[in-house]
């Protein structure tokens, strides 16, 4: 009986990597997603950097925050209220496949598009000499944190249940971009005055950027069993969640 | 036909809001059978079907598909079916091939048996030399083409179809109807929901007729054609002009029309009006040029029916 159920949940994974090929081919090139995955971060970061006497150690963690979440959270709100709109989200609905499944899909799809941009930050900087004082632990954030924010994604997708892809772009920016100043980013928590402190906590970009503050610079705020802690259990809470609203909003979808 | 029930319906009940869309429906298909679903616009057609097929959840009643629950086992239920939705599409901005390998492979159809099967329907259905393009640039009848082919990728028991012909040229249309009557042949139960008349006696075995979430009747297109009493008709016509008030006094004629250059007397059984038409004929002193009964048309029996519910 378990081998059963291990079969079936191996079944809806490799149904849910379909999903992700689907999303690869159809939302990494829409219009919304490059502009709020990679221009808006793109202008955000060099609105921070030009002008600034900083050195590039200080100002790669922030860069790869800012690029890991921004790309990780552009793919996963498109993706539901586009496919209602084009009405293939009945079809997706209508295959012998959970919602688990289909959002597992989104999520991954989410996750590599952040993950495989995140690497070019990394690669700039090793190639214009930045120390990295520990890879392996930036490497296991990276993976953690654009699984989280891609599961957050979702989230945004899930309220109002919407078919309108535009109106979830602008809903889901009036929440990351708040977060984004709260993180870490642009100011270290270490500099934030004592209220700003707890409020940082609130956000998951704050401990990813902790992540690579210790992985770059060799320091940090919190300790790295905490960042990596808290960005896993933000992933689970995210994504279970997400389902949860969107197994509730689904039927309003269709 | 198998005599075992593929699909089997009890009680199910839809309600939007104050709207009850579908109001305690129940019914059986047999297994190779090919059933229409018969009924106006907003008649609860599309509705019916999307709870079959596991879209929408309905508020009461059961429904199994091969022995299947479809609420507590909806992905054994869904593994064993294809859809033709009505309100869905397929992916524009993926190609014919790739929409296809997509549904195969959500229903977990090993990849070399997807491709001999999507190359085997995109020839049938006359979409193989496009099968590259974006499905963007396709006309409406190759995308319900295409959504065939998704349909049929998994070899479905059940294929749900959802007004497969609505508003495609002649062309597509009969070779839609061509392929649902092929794949019938070859043993796939089909569940055709349409407001076509025509289309439903032309290719369906048995034919529920459903308006306002009720059905109003359950049966062969002849047997309903033929149950249906007061809808049989005489259609005479005379050398010379006959008023209708006349015809009508003539006994056992319910009702008369003219119809053209024709007068149509609707009876409940012809053969005890023709000995009153000829002696209607001998005392007026006319000839008559033409005389035929004839037996409901299904659209009669549908309008009817639909009248009466």
């Amino acid at each position: 009986m378990p081998l059963m159920k291990g079969y079936l949940y191996l079944e809806q994974f490799m149904r849910s990597l379909a999903i992700v090929k689907k999303n690869i081919r159809i939302y990494y090139s829409k219009g919304p997603v490059v502009i709020f995955g990679l221009l808006v971060p793109f202008f955000l970061f060099l609105s921070f950097f030009i002008g600034r006497n900083i050195t590039v150690e200080a100002l790669l963690p922030g860069l790869l925050g800012m690029t890991a979440f921004f790309t990780a959270t552009s793919v996963g709100p498109a993706i539901v209220p586009w496919e209602a709109r084009a009405r293939t989200l009945e079809r997706l609905i209508s295959s012998p496949i959970s919602i688990w499944t289909i959002f597992l899909g989104d999520v991954l799809s989410s996750f590599l598009f952040g993950a495989v941009v995140s690497v070019f930050p990394v690669a700039v900087g090793l190639f214009i000499g930045v120390e990295i004082a520990n890879l392996l632990i930036l490497g296991v954030g990276i993976i953690l944190a654009t699984f989280c924010f891609a599961s957050f994604s979702i989230l945004l997708s899930a309220y109002p249940p919407t078919d309108t892809p535009a109106s979830v772009m602008m809903l889901s920016s009036m929440i990351k971009l708040p977060l984004v100043f709260i993180s870490g980013i642009f100011i270290p928590i270490e500099e934030m005055p004592a209220w700003g402190k707890p409020v940082s906590s609130i956000s998951p970009l704050t401990y990813f950027t902790d992540l690579a503050r210790h992985s770059i610079q060799g320091n940090g705020y919190y300790p790295i069993e905490l960042d990596l802690t808290v960005l896993a259990a933000f992933s689970i809470i995210f994504f279970v969640t997400a389902i949860k609203i969107h197994e509730r909003t689904m039927q309003k979808r269709l | 036909m198998n005599s075992e029930n593929t699909v089997e319906v009890s009680n199910l009940t839809k309600s939007f809001g104050n709207l009850v869309a579908v109001d305690h429906i129940s019914f059986q298909l047999k297994g190779g059978e090919l059933f229409g679903f018969l009924g106006p616009n907003a008649a609860g057609k599309t509705t019916t079907i999307r709870m079959l097929t596991g879209v929408i959840k309905p508020d009461e009643g059961t429904a199994s598909i091969m022995g299947y629950d479809i609420l507590t086992e909806g992905l054994k239920t869904k593994q064993n079916i294809g859809i033709v939705p009505e309100m869905a599409n397929a992916y524009v901005d993926l190609s014919a091939w790739n929409n296809i390998m997509l549904i195969g492979e959500l229903y977990g159809v090993p990849k070399k048996q997807r491709q001999k099967r999507a190359t085997k329907l995109l020839k049938e259905f006359v979409l193989y030399e496009r099968r590259n393009h974006l499905v963007k640039g396709f006309s409406r009848g190759m995308k319900q083409k295409l959504l065939l082919c998704m349909a049929l990728i998994n070899e479905p028991q059940i294929l749900f179809l959802d007004e497969p012909t609505s508003g495609l040229d002649v062309e597509s249309q009969r070779l839609i109807k061509d392929m649902i009557r092929e794949f019938n042949k070859s043993g796939t139960t089909v569940f055709l929901t349409t407001h076509n008349m025509e289309e439903a006696n032309q290719l369906c075995d048995r034919i529920a007729i459903i308006n306002h979430g009720k059905i109003a009747a359950i049966d062969s297109p002849e047997r309903l054609r033929m149950r249906s009493s007061g809808l049989q008709s005489v259609e005479v016509s005379f050398d010379k002009k006959i008023s209708v008030d006349e015809l009508s006094k003539i006994h056992h004629v319910r009702e008369a029309k003219k119809i053209g250059d024709k007068m149509r007397l609707y009876v409940d059984e012809p053969s005890l009006v023709l000995d009153g038409v000829v002696d209607f004929a001998r005392s007026k002193k006319l000839r008559i040029v033409s005389l035929n009964t004839l037996a409901p048309t299904l659209e009669d029996v549908f309008l009817k029916l639909v009248k009466e519910s």
